[in-house]
């Protein structure tokens, strides 16, 4: 029995592969012609980048940004300088020049004590690996492409290796090195395999057709263990298996209690990559999808096309589902360098979301323009965060009526009837709801801001960490009014704050009446099997009881126990 | 040239994303722009440069940059501090 680090849960029974590299040996011998080894160079640069690209095509969503990572590593100046210098000045061909600079700055990575800068030095060993097989005209072996199910057994897994991984064949992997927060360890989560890491010399015990035994969750890997043991581990494998399999029919079913009371279960995402693994997770709608993205991490605002394209993109993914789309929700803790913000003593209490669309109005009416256009391609409903005022709402929804009259002028096509709603994260919204509520058509309840705000808390501030609290008498009493006074109005009432996910919580939401749950992808088809197993009628009993309780404390102890 | 130190602010320090954000602006001007830290000094235009400084919150970093759009460049690269990187 080998004892390493349980990486990735679940039991996998199978063959063993191994997957081995050649060691290669550089052979570093002074060069005349210069100029033929820089062009050596270059033309591996450029065969690596187009490898990399194809990986980065055929990947999951969550490898693509790694595999950006070794993009920009092959275009650095450092590593490119570094190179040709080495070249040049001491005559190096390209692959001992190569070698030198990339340990260089593997031993600077690996020198550091933040474990996730020692990580990165994985990434330069990766892309250096390839740029090496690819200047001595050989090619990397891979994982693509297995013929029977077998279980990986290799010395560590680079993140080009899963990012090629035949998920349909691999039944799980164990490594020699890496620990919990390796980059092996978290893709094979992702991909949902079961993996042990950090074994030692495993690949010195095992050879290929060895049947190999292991427990993703405990760490224990067994060599061709006796029988018994290997129907033992088979058997809680398929018990495990039919678990997530269960889970997995109710991807198409409906969110109804066993008394026929229906919810809508939504999902938060950020982008049309995440629109994907909503759909996947059986996601009845985009309960909020945050627009934020779309503005960070560049140097200027997006063009109207740009966010056109971007809303289109996750409308075509979700059909007839509706999707609740936020119009910019910036300042606060998120800034954006090229607005140049100023820096304010209270950024929560401060210039942000519907408060800078409001003034800026160039920019609100960008994204109002891009949104009225993607509405044709789909269900779309438009979200104002951050509204604390009736008088918000109304000059709001003026700009959107310009939006609208400037497109009709240009003759360009757009959904004149989308669907307008706020978030209530203010607790002045909450407490005006009855009022907000003949102004829009649907509330979704923002829990992270509206428990910031009511209770006064920084949910930044480590200090304070504990008095932020979803249990709170306050906040919940404060949701129960706002569910109330939707309803009264004739409109739905959702909610995509984290609570939302809250299994805890799932329970009172039901009894209170929520129309709509919206939340993170993995919490969806767990939350639908317990909402398929509550009753409505029962729940809005212990909904009443929970109001009456007086503390936070009282309530999570209540509800936790409800939902063992 | 343009000298001016500044403390790195956001919580995780100049790790991938901030050091991408760092090269992607820092790649718009054409001055020379270093990042000093202790005796270590950095290309701002190399992320690996950047994360090689092992620049954590808190720590002290002055940034030298010399070339015709100096005063701009420092501009942004101030700027982009000050936003802690949108974390």
């Amino acid at each position: 029995m080998y004892k390493g680090i349980g990486a990735s849960p679940g039991i996998a029974v199978g063959k063993v592969l191994l997957f081995k590299k050649e060691d290669i040996v550089i052979e570093s011998g002074a060069v005349d012609d210069v100029e033929k080894e820089q062009n050596r160079f270059h033309g591996a640069l450029k065969k690596t980048r187009e490898q990399i690209e194809e990986i980065k095509r055929r990947t999951l969503a969550e490898q693509q940004a790694i595999l950006d990572a070794h993009l920009m590593i092959l275009e650095d100046p450092e590593l490119i300088g570094g190179v040709e210098g080495a070249i040049r000045a001491e005559k190096l061909n390209a692959e001992a020049a190569l070698e030198k600079v990339m340990n260089m700055f593997i031993a600077i990575f690996e020198s550091m004590e933040n474990g996730y800068m020692k990580e990165r030095a994985a990434d330069i060993r990766d892309v250096g690996e390839r740029l090496l097989m690819n200047l001595l005209g050989k090619e990397l072996p891979n994982l693509a492409k297995l013929k029977e199910p077998v279980i990986i057994v290799a010395h560590d897994l680079t993140p080009s290796d899963t990012a090629q991984l035949d998920r349909e064949n691999v039944l799980g992997f164990v490594t020699d090195i890496g620990g919990r927060t390796s980059h092996s360890a978290i893709m094979a989560r992702t991909m949902e395999i079961p993996a042990v890491v950090g074994l030692k010399d495993i690949t010195q015990h095992v050879k290929n057709g060895d049947i190999l035994v292991f427990d993703g969750e405990e760490g224990i890997v067994l060599v061709n263990p006796e029988d018994a043991l290997v129907r033992e581990y088979a058997r809680k494998r398929e018990e495990q298996l039919q678990a997530k399999k269960e889970l997995r029919k109710l991807i198409n079913s409906s969110t109804i209690s066993t008394d026929g009371r229906k919810v809508e279960l939504g999902c938060n995402i950020g982008n049309p990559k995440d629109a994907k693994k909503a759909d996947e997770n059986g996601a009845e709608g985009i309960g909020l999808y945050r627009t934020e993205f779309l503005y960070m991490d560049r140097t200027s605002l997006p063009t109207e096309e740009e966010q056109l394209e971007a809303y289109k993109a996750v409308l075509e993914i979700m059909g007839k589902r509706p999707v609740i789309i936020r119009t910019l929700d910036i300042g606060g803790d998120k800034e954006l360098p090229y607005m140049n913000l100023p820096k304010e003593m209270n950024p929560f209490l401060g210039y942000r979301a519907i408060r800078i669309c409001l003034d800026r109005k160039e920019i609100f009416k960008t994204q109002l323009r891009a949104l009225l256009r993607a509405g044709i391609y789909g269900n779309l409903k438009i979200m104002y965060p951050m509204i604390s005022s009736v008088e918000e709402v109304r000059a709001a929804n003026k700009i959107l009526e310009e939006a609208k009259q400037e497109l009709q002028h240009e003759g360009k096509d757009y959904a004149s009837n989308i669907a307008v709603g706020i978030m209530v994260e203010i607790p002045a919204a909450a407490v005006i709801s009855d009022m907000l509520a003949r102004e829009v058509d649907f509330f979704s309840i923002g829990t992270n801001d509206l428990i910031q705000y009511t209770t006064a808390v920084d949910r930044m501030n480590e200090k304070i960490a504990h008095l932020y609290n979803p249990f709170h008498p306050a906040l919940l009493r404060l949701i129960k009014l706002v569910i109330d006074n939707g309803h009264k109005a004739g409109i739905w009432v959702g909610m995509c704050g984290e609570a939302a996910g809250d299994k805890r919580l799932i329970p009172v939401f039901l009894g209170m009446g929520l129309d709509e749950l919206s939340m993170g992808a993995g919490s969806i088809l767990p939350a639908r099997k317990q909402i398929q197993s509550l009753s409505y009628e029962e729940m809005k009993v212990v909904a009443d009881q929970v109001l009456q309780m007086d503390t936070a404390e009282e309530i999570e102890k209540f509800v936790t126990k409800l939902c063992k | 040239m343009q000298k001016q130190e500044i403390i790195v602010k956001n919580e995780t320090g100049l790790h991938a994303r901030p050091a991408a954000m760092i090269v992607k602006i820092a790649s718009r001007f054409q001055s020379n722009i270093i990042f000093a830290k202790e005796d270590h000094e950095a290309n701002a235009k190399s992320m690996m440069g950047i994360m090689a400084l092992g620049a954590a919150k808190g720590e002290r970093i002055e940034i030298r940059i010399e070339g015709a759009d100096e005063k701009e460049a420092m501009d942004a690269m101030i700027s982009l501090f000050e936003s802690n990187f949108g974390e």
